[in-house]
């Protein structure tokens, strides 16, 4: 048996069925969320602050969504512009706040494990909406809702994640998921985009798309940061088009159903065609967006009932 | 110091590390130096407990001058013989760098007044450590420097290396290298692998200690300089060390005790007291790495004690200091190569003790007579929890926090002194 979360800090500490109750309750969501009344009080009173030492436009706008559906005071902090310019660690920031008494945190941070030491340090829930490369747990959750609504089912698919997976953290907790579903996962792009020793994780790897896309279920591409385009990682942006960029002629290869997803933002022409990207038949990157909403929606509605049930366990 | 009186340790296991052997018997000191057995005015029964030579620990960073809030001469001499060691040789990355004569009398001053063990200064190998100009080789001789090194700022530039180990190599002085390709393992954290890649770290393929290797060996050949390399931590870089070995080469290696006892693991959730320079290795090179100490391939344990204050280390595991305290720990550590059978002790002790001080032209390192009464009586079998806050360091981070050691020491002596008793 597993322990009750108090934190939602990666995929890799999650079981499968408290993967799949995220999921089911994120579903019930979905249809709230397209109610013309779309509040409720689950949440209200309790205090939802975003820290986001990065910048993000589509996450935090999701983040402070949910928490304002579910009826939670939401504060947004421009972490960049604070404290942490004039020196302050990390774990002062945290207790900082700390004391101001939040009971969510939603941390987004550059550093690959700094939103686990923050959780560390306070006695809040934690919710990672991105850690460097190491995770994105919530994105991995809405990708999977999107596909489980998609294809009826998160099991025994082939799913192709392609492109620039050394630097992705949703490459991460997206092939952890998956994997945990026994799903045959492939990591398709160039060599010098693959992390080392990432064959050993239970996956395929390839570095061709018409070899790793046949036969897919879901294509998943990820988005190419503009600082690895020039000559660095790959030659030039047209020859990773070339090679990598999604189009009609690569997507012959995959299932004649399959769908194209994407964690945005897009670069049209680089990554994926545009024609491919908004095809209603074929792409259901809007999907994941609306499902991004519902799934941050479940995963804070369940720490806060996990929180609530173990204050009364002590009580007892 | 008064009249030195003369001690009889009695009943003592010998840790003999140029015989390689352990033997049951008894040691006389006088005036500082161990002299032939006979009647003392003082005798100390060892019961039945092992007496080496004190360990020789070369690279140890004191932050005097610049960062005496991390480490001063007089917490790492107390560090250093709660630990066993009785002479260290410090780095010179220092605030500033010890690369002038006069830096260096300032850093043999303050030794001279508040350290409780033996210190020997090294200088840099080019000015302030920026791999442009060479030093003043010859001076920083004179003034006390036993051997020159940049640290871990790898020099860079070819012709600016080659110049300073030809004229190094004239002048008999020892030149420390840090085999790693700068540009390889640049802002690496963590060594590559299915490790790095799960916990999403920037990481350094070990090759690149290798390639570091081969271009300084090859150096080293070229201008037949004396060559230490620091730290040797992986299997592919062994290989090229015992060719350069096997051709004459006058050259050694070392390893830190952290790499010997630990490995790429060990940072689990991203624990910054495990980032270290070069960064933990897997299990295979980490066993591998020990054997080669046990055959003489690695001359040198040390333990690269780093102190770092608690704001360098309370960060992300990227932006987090590089680094670990290890001159208290060194022997409690020492003593998990000997009960997990990798060493035996009169190989720790000679890679610990009497390689270095051979390798640095510093007596000691020996149970010899004539040679310096620097001695440490342990029990290798006492067990004990570390806690980091009651080491005498005054940055606190070691890897071992909390963990069960095996052995400890009873007591340090520095030229007949007593410098720690664990009883006191």
């Amino acid at each position: 048996m597993h322990a009750a979360l108090n934190h939602l800090l990666g995929i890799e500490p999650l079981h499968p069925s408290q993967i799949t109750a995220i999921l089911d309750l994120a579903d019930s969501y979905v249809d709230f969320n397209r109610n013309p009344l779309k509040h409720t009080d689950r949440l209200a009173g309790l205090t939802q602050i975003n820290m986001f030492f990065e910048n993000s436009t589509r996450t935090q706008a999701s983040f402070e969504l949910a928490g304002k559906r579910l009826g939670a005071d939401v504060m947004n902090m421009a972490m960049q512009a604070s404290s942490v310019k004039k020196g302050e660690t990390l774990i002062d920031t945290a207790l900082t706040l700390n004391a101001m008494r939040p009971d969510i945190l939603v941390v987004r941070h550059p550093h690959s494990g700094a939103v686990d030491l923050l959780a560390q340090k306070v006695n809040c829930a934690v919710l990672n909406a991105g850690d460097g490369r190491h995770e994105h747990p919530t994105q991995a959750l809405l990708d999977a809702l999107t596909i489980r609504r998609a294809k009826g089912r998160l099991h025994r698919l082939n799913i192709a994640i392609c492109g620039d997976i050394a630097h992705s953290r949703v490459a991460r907790s997206n092939l952890i998921l998956l994997g945990k579903m026994e799903n045959r996962v492939r990591l398709v792009g160039p060599a010098t985009l693959m992390p080392t020793g990432v064959a050993d994780l239970g996956v395929e790897v390839y570095h061709d798309m018409a070899e790793g896309l046949k036969d897919a279920d879901v294509v998943m591409m990820l988005r190419l940061q503009k600082e690895r385009m020039d000559g660095g990682f790959i030659p030039s942006e047209r020859e990773y088009y070339h090679r990598y960029g999604l189009d009609g002629e690569k997507l012959a290869h995959a299932k004649s159903d399959a769908i194209v997803m994407h964690p945005g933002p897009m670069n049209r022409g680089i990554e994926i065609d545009g024609d491919i990207a908004d095809d209603i038949n074929r792409s259901v990157i809007q999907e994941q967006v609306e499902m991004g909403v519902a799934v941050r929606m479940a995963a804070m509605d369940l720490l806060m009932q996990n929180r609530t049930a173990q204050t009364q366990d002590t009580l007892v | 110091m008064g009249t030195q009186t003369s001690i009889l340790f009695e009943n003592a296991r010998l840790v003999d590390p140029v015989a390689l052997s352990v033997t049951h018997g008894s040691i006389r000191i006088e005036n500082g130096q161990i002299t032939t057995p006979g009647p003392a005015n003082q005798t100390i029964d060892c019961d039945g407990r092992y007496l080496a030579p004190g360990i020789v620990d070369v690279g140890v960073k004191v932050c005097e001058p610049g960062e005496r809030h991390k480490e001063s001469f007089k917490s790492a001499g107390l560090a250093a013989a709660a630990g066993g060691v009785t002479t260290i040789v410090t780095r010179p990355d220092t605030v500033p760098t010890i690369d002038s004569p006069e830096t260096l009398e300032f850093v043999t001053r303050r030794a001279q007044a508040a350290c409780a063990v033996r210190t020997h200064p090294m200088a840099a190998l080019t000015k302030d450590r920026h791999g442009q100009e060479m030093a003043e080789i010859g001076f920083l001789m004179d003034a006390g420097a036993v051997a020159f090194t940049d640290g871990d700022a790898v020099v860079t530039d070819i012709k600016v290396l080659s110049r300073a180990l030809t004229y190094a190599g004239q002048l008999g002085a020892l030149v420390i290298g840090h085999p790693q390709d700068p540009g390889l393992s640049d802002g690496a954290a963590v060594t590559s692998g299915k490790f790095a890649s799960l916990r999403g770290l920037p990481a350094v393929s070990p090759m690149a200690e290798r390639i570091g290797l081969d271009r300084d060996l090859a150096l080293a050949e070229m201008t037949g300089a004396a060559y230490h390399a620091d730290q040797i931590t992986t299997v592919r870089a062994l290989r090229r060390l015992q060719r350069a070995k096997d051709a004459g080469l006058n050259v050694t290696a070392g390893v830190s005790i952290h790499h010997l006892t630990l490995n790429e693991f060990d940072v689990a959730d991203y624990r910054t007291f495990f980032k270290i320079k070069p960064p933990l290795r897997s299990e295979d090179d980490r066993l591998a790495v020990g054997q080669a100490v046990a055959s003489g391939l690695i001359d040198i344990i040390s333990s690269m004690h780093t102190p770092q204050d608690e704001e360098s280390k309370r960060q992300p595991f990227e932006a987090a200091a590089s680094g670990a305290v290890g001159l208290e720990t060194f022997l409690p550590a020492c003593m998990r190569l000997y009960h997990s059978g990798v060493l035996t002790l009169p190989q720790i002790f000679r890679a610990a003790a009497l390689n270095p001080a051979r390798r640095f032209g510093l007596a000691g390192g020996s149970l010899a007579v004539g040679a310096p009464a620097d001695l440490v009586l342990f029990d290798p079998d006492a067990p004990f929890v570390l806690d980091r806050t009651r080491l005498k360091s005054k940055s606190k981070n070691t890897p071992f926090d909390g963990q069960r050691m095996e052995g400890r020491v009873l007591q340090t002596f520095v030229a007949g002194q007593k410098v720690f008793d664990h009883a006191a």
